[in-house]
């Protein structure tokens, strides 16, 4: 990566997502570190995904998705981003339900580098055994590379999912409830690799599961109702050190 | 582990009732389509023959083969098929992938739908003032294949746009989501697992081109022609055409040949519908979701 590398990743300001009229995001401003797992939880419709759809400018595929205010990726307004893709380049995503291509498993996890213009078969399978391994997906499907990755279970199907983001070697990744479609043996292989991870890449990652954020974050924050309630550092927030008394009654399941 | 009530019994009846009335329907629909064929088995079967098949009408047509119209009709389809596929597809890539969802598009897709609404008959006098007419081709190959394609156009569009809704947005979502273009996301995903949803939509297009006769009547299809036509500007004899004019225009037909010459028509479109659904099933069977 870049030598010096900006030590905020995002910063979002003012950020209000509508869908025709309806405001499913209001007035939101925050920060994420660089090469931190920044953690988002809330209540289903407080605008965590959309707020994560806002990112890599994934309102371009709603036309009825409206975004206003202003998000910074490396300091740059991503609305100002001439060349879309190569933007998404550099955001891994990935969604609640896996989506695994009806491509062999080897080109599900070489697509991204061909589009980047990969054309070498020893450069494509260094990459796709590297991914595939990160992901910790290696070891069972190392022998049916040529299968295709969407009769795989849906366990792996999601671990291919992620081993996909990861061979566009993105900045940042952005996972949105990864683990709501897997089973929990599985679930804790990828939070080892997400924890792994951390140190090279940026992730935001959305949940449900207040434990699963208390395992990986660094910091966190809390929606509700499409407001961002309260931003914090992981063990502030755990140990009640909250400007919202929302926040700990949302931890803690009292309501939710 | 309940004892079964009056209301339970009536309603399976009711159910059993609804079934028969249902399967009644359906072989009504099947009913037509064994008397045709039986009829035209029982009536033109005796003439097929190879020789029927391979060679020239005699007699003022009322005796010999029909060669000529067998051949002058792949000459229409393949012409046709040249035309419209490539459009049609185009066309349908774009409505489905491209095209945003405005006041533009909705007027596309209403004019797809009435362009398959317009009786054949308008599109053969379309035909003679565009093609014949305008562009100067004549009574040809060319100008009756156009007025084809024009006519067929929706079936293709309609087809191939089915095709493509067919796959998951969740796929090309996450093929943006990598950074793809719209094109390398329809080349490598959304075209490959769409294709069987589009040839066969152009197969049938292939069945029902052979089969109409009022818009080649004026624009290429000749009443009879001692020759094979040698290429698109040359007017050529076709099955249906000669049909009509063998039942209608030329006394003295002995009673079996137009049914033979039916026969040939239809079963030329069954096998072309036979080959879609043995081809759907064989991809149906490679399903990759």
């Amino acid at each position: 990566m870049v030598a010096a590398e900006p030590a905020v990743k995002i910063a979002v300001r003012d950020l209000t997502i509508r869908y025709g009229a309806r405001a499913v995001l209001e007035g939101v401003s925050l920060e994420v570190r660089a090469k931190e797992v920044f953690g988002i939880i809330g209540p289903a419709n407080s605008g965590k995904t959309s707020f994560l759809r806002a990112l890599n400018r994934m309102d371009s595929f709603a036309p009825s998705m409206k975004v206003e205010g202003q998000i910074l990726f490396n300091g740059r307004d991503v609305r100002a981003w001439r060349n879309l893709y190569s933007l998404r380049r550099r955001i891994g995503v990935v969604f609640p339900l896996p989506v695994g291509l009806p491509l062999t498993i080897y080109d599900n996890v070489a697509l991204a580098p061909r589009l980047a213009g990969v054309r070498k078969k020893e450069d494509l399978d260094v990459i796709v055994e590297r991914c595939l391994m990160r992901a910790a997906l290696w070891d069972e499907v190392k022998d049916r590379l040529d299968s295709l990755g969407s009769l795989l279970s849906g366990g792996q199907q999601q671990r291919l999912t992620i081993a996909r983001a990861l061979s566009q070697e993105p900045e940042l990744l952005l996972l949105d409830e990864f683990s709501i479609a897997v089973d929990p043996v599985t679930t804790m292989r990828i939070e080892d690799v997400l924890k792994d991870l951390k140190n090279e890449i940026t992730i935001i990652m959305v949940t449900n599961l207040v434990q699963q954020a208390r395992r990986l974050a660094d910091r966190m924050a809390f929606f509700l109702g499409g407001e961002c309630v309260e931003v914090g550092e992981k063990e502030d927030l755990f140990a009640g050190k909250v400007k919202d008394p929302r926040t700990t009654a949302y931890m803690e399941g009292r309501f939710g | 582990m309940f004892a079964p009530t009056s209301l339970n019994a009536r309603n399976r009846r009711t159910q059993k009732l609804v079934k028969l009335l249902f399967l009644l329907m359906t072989l009504l629909l099947v009913l037509p389509v064994l008397m045709i064929l039986g009829v035209l088995v029982a009536r033109g079967g005796p003439m097929l023959s190879v020789e029927f098949l391979l060679t020239q009408p005699t007699k003022g047509m009322t005796a010999g083969g029909i060669f000529p119209a067998l051949i002058g009709t792949v000459w229409l389809v393949a012409v046709a098929l040249l035309v419209s596929v490539p459009v049609g597809v185009a066309a349908a890539v774009y409505l489905s992938e491209y095209a945003p969802e405005n006041w533009l598009t909705r007027t596309i897709n209403l004019a797809i739908i009435n362009l398959a609404g317009v009786p054949s008959i308008v599109h053969a006098l379309f035909g003679v003032g565009a093609f014949v007419l305008f562009f100067g081709f004549g009574t040809s190959i060319l100008a009756a294949s156009l007025t084809l394609a024009i006519m067929t156009l929706p079936v293709v569009i309609v087809a191939t746009r089915e095709a493509l809704q067919a796959v998951p947005k969740a796929f090309r979502e996450a093929c943006w989501n990598m950074g793809a273009t719209r094109w390398q996301t329809i080349r490598r995903v959304v075209l490959p697992n769409s294709i069987s949803g589009i040839l066969t939509g152009i197969i049938l297009e292939v069945s029902r081109t052979a089969g109409e006769t009022a818009p080649i009547m004026f624009t290429g299809a000749a009443f009879f022609l001692p020759f094979l036509p040698q290429s698109v500007f040359d007017q050529t004899m076709a099955m249906s055409l000669h049909l009509f004019v063998i039942s209608t225009q030329v006394p003295g037909v002995p009673e079996g040949l137009p049914y033979g010459v039916a026969l040939v028509l239809v079963l030329m479109v069954l096998a072309m519908n036979a080959l879609s659904i043995g081809f759907r099933m064989w991809l149906r069977g490679r399903k990759k979701w």
